[in-house]
């Protein structure tokens, strides 16, 4: 029998040179790189922006509630659907938390941690068996939810609103403390990301998410509890969520009826920026959580660059098309290669053909 | 001409079949979109009898006036979304046309129709620019129109920032608001070219090749590019016509608040897809039928006019949009599941999708 | 050899299937014995597939023995039937393609280290052992994606033995395999009987199965027919038994006139697919591209209809050159094309028989611009009477119909366009024996009418019998052009293979003989 060799040859690099090669190359780096780049070129206009208390308290406290926001959208988008609906249980959560804390005033903090996620996660658990059982688009049953929680808070809240005041002082200062220099806010939202980021690196049922996304027919061939692991995707992205309604409420004292308006789409954006594919699959959270970074800083930093904020929303536009034009050319590229290394290397293996005689 | 004498011989054909397997009454009445116009009779006939002031005149006027914009961009939606993809970037488009028409009207001194021109322009360029990212870049139009939403958005807000121009010549306003017949009757000026425009979509995805050329697009893209439809001018052109129709939405929206400000009508789209969805278009592509959507957009409206008139707040009307669309799209899956389960009693999987589909069939 | 146990690997006796009113599966049964390769043949419709699907745990039998190793079972889920050990080998390889190879693999299985975590040192180490054991090379790191068909299979049979399957199915593995490929997927296949597991081959190319199984099972029309070791029987005898009647003259070949030159194809060529491609089709002809499976033949029809662009040549039609790159202009000028895949590229499958049939004349229907699903009916009915396709109404989706009734479906919509030249690739592949023939007398007529016909085709046996010429394609080169008087199946082979190493002493036949 003739060992022929296949195309594509095991890497003979060692394990160290192979790391390094991948990450220097992976989307992740870029985009820490662009964010260091533009923290650089901000605190050179403007020294303030990282070298003031406020400065660099705001260049990590700000982003916190984008990042966790953006670290259950991936979870959800690596299975190949979307979750449109966390803005706003984003915001209801939040009023929640401080309808709880007036009835309740001796709660302790971290209490509202755990409501939070239960509630986010109940949320979650409904668009989860709604995706899951009902094999209907994620998309546009996470349209129809987010209309339903945004007018269950709107209902409930009408014009008031939940003050700073009611929050028991333990609570208000999470938004305005810092561990060793660095925020709480900021702590908590890169300990959900490290939880996260090391479940979908480790865990077997973390991998098949991304089986899932990959190729959902394939999945369910291979026997994968597809329906499971799409709900735990999606209760994950509303317990998370819900944990952002926690810091919302933690960081700014105020919630009335507009809180996370909007903020879905932004997670959605920043975790494409990140590299998270929208076709699933493909993608990390910490690209998701660097993706949101990469958002807020741009809009904290194009003020003193001194480009009107009211640009922002065009400047992350602008990113979001920017990052998916290039994953695009990067896949082509990729694919000619790899076809054209495969031909080269058929050409050059000689086709014998043995005509078998039937007996 | 060919040497072949390709046509069909009378005498051979012995086989002669039914144009269709159910009667007529069966294929039109049993489909989704005269369930969802069941529903807004009902729910009208409804409002009629039990809330008040309902079936005064004026309900029609301004639910008309309020639906307007959506009804128009329902029109290229349904379309767009007839092929597979979605345009998340509609509402921004509005946002921007009506910030363009404000200022060209206020700085470059434009006459209101001019402005309007220049502004519907500007739209369709907005759809161009969709539609070449989607068509012949290749990309995913969700995310290509999550961040186009916030790139027209952003240029909006970045030309007035948190101003308004308000000043806007009398005559075009009370235009917007005029009605067909004269004062008292209940149709707004503004749904001649939303009629206008309504034939002229109805003709183009059901009664012209190009229109079956979109429904394959969403069907089977492959299969529609091997039979000669242009799969990637198709979907330009979808989008350009979107971009356009929603900067014309855009106009009639500042003329009809007289404002012209950069966050108009933040949420549009959402309520767009709603109506659409409602009406029976499935977000996979390849199924859908305008009388099914212009029922979707105008059974929303009818349930915010009712339900306001009740005194029910903006908030409730959401909630109820929201467990409408819901429910919309898990009917279809459990009526699908119903009938998948009717033929297959012994509990066999159903294939669903053509990898399955292929794998099972042993093709 | 098979060593203490006689039990079988896998018994199913008298196993029925039905879907609703359907009977997929009447009467199957097959007994495979531990270290064999045991082939199972039967045309498309006798039940195979149901049957493989029932053994994967996909259906559920609605009746008869089932036992697996000597123990009865019914399996509810696939991952239940690869947790008792059977691992299935599809035709389309079914990888995540984002996921790396080895995790592909191992997915839901993958080697853990303390605390639940995966290890994924042991795990690419893992699968590169399972390499080395197949002979194979591939870094199980890298992305599944971008592999060819080949690989992509090994892989699947990597997952199969990492589960030390114990039953091992594959389904037709060879359809898009070159000749070295081949052999490296048999080799593989000894080994792994010589392991003492059990293989079930489905193949409808008898040179291999001959060359691999040592028992061959035939079934017909959803009923087990009979098991026979390899070495007793003949080709003719298995094929008398999978189609049980006496077949008519399968390639009814009408003489007909030779016109003049319909299609010039001139130094056509795409890197790395097809080099200096140049041929003619005249009117009245059928001209047969041969080859092996990827030597390119689909892709040079492609890119002659232009669906596909290519880098240099010309085409042209009745002298009038067609533009490269645009399916429109060559419709136009009069070429009709039958793609490859009917599910995927000829029909809108979940679209109506008449939308189908009239979905490239439409623009011929309008009046005023309007087109009504009654013109379409009016244009549509007729051509589907003419080729006699089997459907309740012309408003049925094409998903509800037999492949052989689909595949008329894309050759009516195709011939109601008035095309010179048409173009057929794999005119019979997944039909029933009963529409194969209607379709070759059709192909026989249109020839006789004056249309020139290219005809791409897998099955020498239906290239030998059909064709005026055969135009052998090989790694993207036309090897030889051979006329009908002068086509063997060795000189098609020769051609094909292009190494004059192979002269086998008696004659090869891939298919069905004529």
């Amino acid at each position: 029998m003739s060992n022929e060799n296949t195309i594509i040859h095991p890497s003979r690099a060692s394990g160290l040179t192979r790391t390094l090669s991948n990450l220097l190359r992976s989307r992740e780096i870029a985009v820490a790189a662009v964010i260091v780049v533009i923290v650089v070129l901000t605190t050179l206009k403007s020294h303030g922006f990282v070298f003031s208390s406020d400065g660099w308290r705001n260049l990590l406290v700000t982003p916190s509630l984008l990042i966790v926001l953006a670290v259950g959208q991936a979870a959800v988008i690596i299975t190949r659907n979307v979750d449109l609906s966390v803005g706003s249980t984003l915001g209801l959560t939040a009023y929640l938390v401080g309808k709880v804390f007036i009835a309740n005033p001796g709660m302790p903090a971290f209490m509202a941690f755990v409501i939070g996620l239960a509630f986010g996660a109940a949320l979650g658990l409904i668009n989860g068996v709604l995706v899951a059982f009902g094999r209907v688009p994620a998309m546009v049953i996470t349209l129809g939810t987010l209309y339903i929680y945004r007018g269950v808070f709107l209902s409930w809240a009408g014009s008031n609103r939940v003050n700073a005041s009611d929050f028991p002082s333990g609570f208000n200062s999470l938004g305005t403390n810092s561990l060793i220099g660095i925020p709480v806010l900021t702590i908590i939202a890169l300990i959900l990301m490290a939880v996260v980021g090391y479940y979908l690196r480790t865990a077997r049922s973390g991998r098949e998410l991304y089986a899932i996304g990959s190729d959902p027919d394939a999945a369910h061939l291979y026997g994968l509890p597809v329906t499971r692991r799409v709900l735990v995707a999606f209760v994950l992205s509303g317990a998370l969520a819900g944990l952002a309604g926690v810091i919302y409420a933690a960081r700014y004292g105020t919630v009335s009826s507009g809180a996370g308006s909007g903020m879905e789409l932004q997670a959605v954006g920043a975790a494409v920026i990140g590299g998270v594919a929208i076709a699933g699959g493909v993608g990390t959270v910490w690209g998701a959580a660097l993706g949101a970074l990469l958002l807020v800083t741009i809009n904290q930093a194009l003020p003193i660059v001194g480009i009107s904020d009211f640009w922002q929303k065009a400047v992350v536009g602008a990113l979001i098309i920017g990052a998916i034009v290039l994953d695009r050319i990067l896949a082509a590229r990729q694919e000619r290669a790899l076809i054209a290394a495969r031909d080269r290397a058929r050409l050059d293996t000689p086709t014998t053909v043995k005509a078998g005689s039937p007996a | 001409m060919s040497t072949a004498t390709a046509t069909p011989p009378a005498k051979e054909s012995s086989r002669s079949y039914q144009s269709y397997a159910h009667p007529w009454w069966r294929r039109t009445l049993l489909t989704r979109e005269f369930a969802i116009i069941g529903l807004l009779v009902v729910v009208y006939l409804y409002s009629m009898i039990n809330v008040a002031n309902f079936d005064s005149p004026l309900t029609p006027y301004y639910l008309f006036l309020d639906i307007a914009p959506i009804l128009l961009i329902a029109l290229p939606m349904t379309m767009v979304m007839v092929t597979g993809e979605i345009d998340l970037s509609v509402a921004s488009v509005v946002g921007l046309s009506s910030v363009l028409v404000g200022v060209l009207h206020r700085d470059a001194n434009m006459s209101i129709p001019t402005a309007a021109l220049v502004a519907i322009l500007i739209g369709a360029v907005c759809g161009a620019l969709n539609g070449y990212l989607v068509a012949y870049v290749g990309l995913p139009s969700l995310a290509v129109t999550i961040g186009s939403m916030a790139l027209y958005r952003g240029i909006a807000q970045g030309l007035l920032g948190t101003e308004a121009v308000t000043d806007f010549p009398k005559k075009w306003t009370d235009l917007a608001k005029d009605r067909i017949f004269g004062d008292g009757s209940s149709f707004p000026m503004i749904l001649i070219p939303f009629l206008i425009l309504l034939v002229l979509s109805v003709w183009l995805l059901h009664y012209s090749t190009a229109g079956r050329g979109i429904f394959e697009i969403g069907l089977n893209k492959e299969a529609a590019h091997f039979t000669g439809v242009n799969v990637e001018l198709t979907k330009f052109w979808l989008f350009i016509f979107a971009g356009a129709v929603s900067a014309l939405a855009g106009v009639f929206y500042t003329l009809r608040f007289g404002s012209a400000r950069g966050d108009n009508a933040t949420g549009l789209e959402l309520q767009v897809i709603a109506a659409v969805v409602l009406g029976g278009v499935s977000v996979f592509g390849g199924r859908g039928a305008y009388h099914g959507v212009i029922a979707g957009v105008v059974l929303i409206g009818v349930i915010s006019s009712a339900m306001r008139l009740e005194g029910q707040t903006v908030n409730v009307i959401n909630i109820v949009i929201g467990v409408l669309l819901v429910l919309s799209v898990i009917s279809t899956s459990f009526l699908a599941w119903v009938s998948r389960w009717l033929h297959s009693r012994s509990g066999g999987t159903g294939p669903t999708s053509p990898l399955r589909r292929a794998v099972a069939e042993g093709n | 050899m098979p060593s203490q146990t006689v039990v079988p690997v896998l018994e199913l006796r008298d196993v029925a299937k039905s879907f609703g009113a359907v009977v997929a599966l009447r009467s199957g049964s097959l007994v495979v014995e531990r270290g064999s390769i045991h082939a199972l043949v039967g045309e498309n419709g006798a039940g195979k597939s149901t049957l493989v699907k029932v053994v994967a745990g996909v259906h559920r039998r609605d009746s008869g023995v089932f036992k697996f190793v000597g123990d009865d079972v019914d399996f509810s889920s696939t991952a239940a039937s690869k947790a008792a050990g059977i691992a299935v080998i599809y035709q389309e390889p079914t990888l995540f393609p984002d996921l790396s190879v080895a995790e592909n693999i191992f997915m839901g299985r993958q080697p853990l280290l303390a605390g639940r975590r995966i290890d994924y040192g042991r795990m690419y180490a893992e699968a590169e052992a399972l390499f080395t054991r197949l002979g194979v090379q591939v870094d199980p790191r890298r992305p599944a994606r971008g592999l060819s068909i080949a690989d992509q299979q090994v892989i699947e049979i990597a997952k199969a033995i990492s589960l030390d399957a114990t039953l091992l199915v594959m389904d037709e593995p060879t359809a898009a395999l070159s000749g070295v490929e081949v052999d490296r997927l048999f080799a593989i296949a000894r080994q792994l009987r010589d392991e003492g597991r059990g293989l079930v081959f489905i193949s409808h190319r008898f040179d291999e199965v001959f060359d691999l199984c040592d028992t061959i099972t035939v079934m017909r029309d959803g009923a087990y027919i009979s098991t026979v070791k390899t070495e007793e029987t003949t080709v003719n005898e298995i094929v008398a038994k999978m189609v049980g009647r006496e077949v008519a003259e399968l390639f009814p070949k009408v003489a007909a006139e030779i016109g003049e030159v319909v299609l010039e194809v001139e130094g056509l060529t795409s890197a790395g697919v097809f080099h200096d491609v140049s041929f003619n089709v005249r009117a009245g002809e059928i001209v047969g591209l041969a080859g092996l499976v990827g030597a390119g033949r689909s892709e040079i029809a492609r890119a002659v209809f232009g669906v596909d662009g290519y880098d240099a040549g010309a085409v042209r039609l009745g002298g009038q050159p067609i533009k490269p790159r645009n399916p429109r202009s060559a419709i136009r000028a009069g070429v009709a094309f039958v793609p490859e895949d009917r599910r995927k590229q000829g029909l809108v499958i979940d679209d109506s028989v008449a939308r189908n049939i009239a979905s490239v004349i439409r623009n011929g229907l309008t009046k005023v611009g309007v087109l009504t699903s009654s013109a379409e009916n009016k244009a549509a009915g007729p051509w589907a009477a003419k080729l006699e396709v089997k459907t309740g109404a012309l408003d049925m989706h094409a998903a509800t119909m037999s492949g052989g009734n689909q595949q008329k479906v894309v050759i009516a919509k195709w011939l109601a366009t008035n095309p010179r030249l048409l173009i057929i690739d794999e005119p019979t592949r997944g039909i029933d024996v009963g529409t194969k023939s209607e379709v070759h007398r059709l192909l026989s007529d249109l020839a006789g009418q004056g249309m020139a016909i290219l005809m791409i085709s897998s099955e020498l046996p239906e290239v030998l019998g059909m064709a005026d010429r055969v135009l052998v394609v090989c790694e993207g080169r036309i090897t030889a052009d051979i006329d009908r008087d002068d086509a063997t199946a060795e000189a098609v082979m020769h051609a094909a293979t292009r190494n004059s190493s192979t002269t086998p002493a008696t004659p090869s036949s891939s298919e069905i003989p004529a």
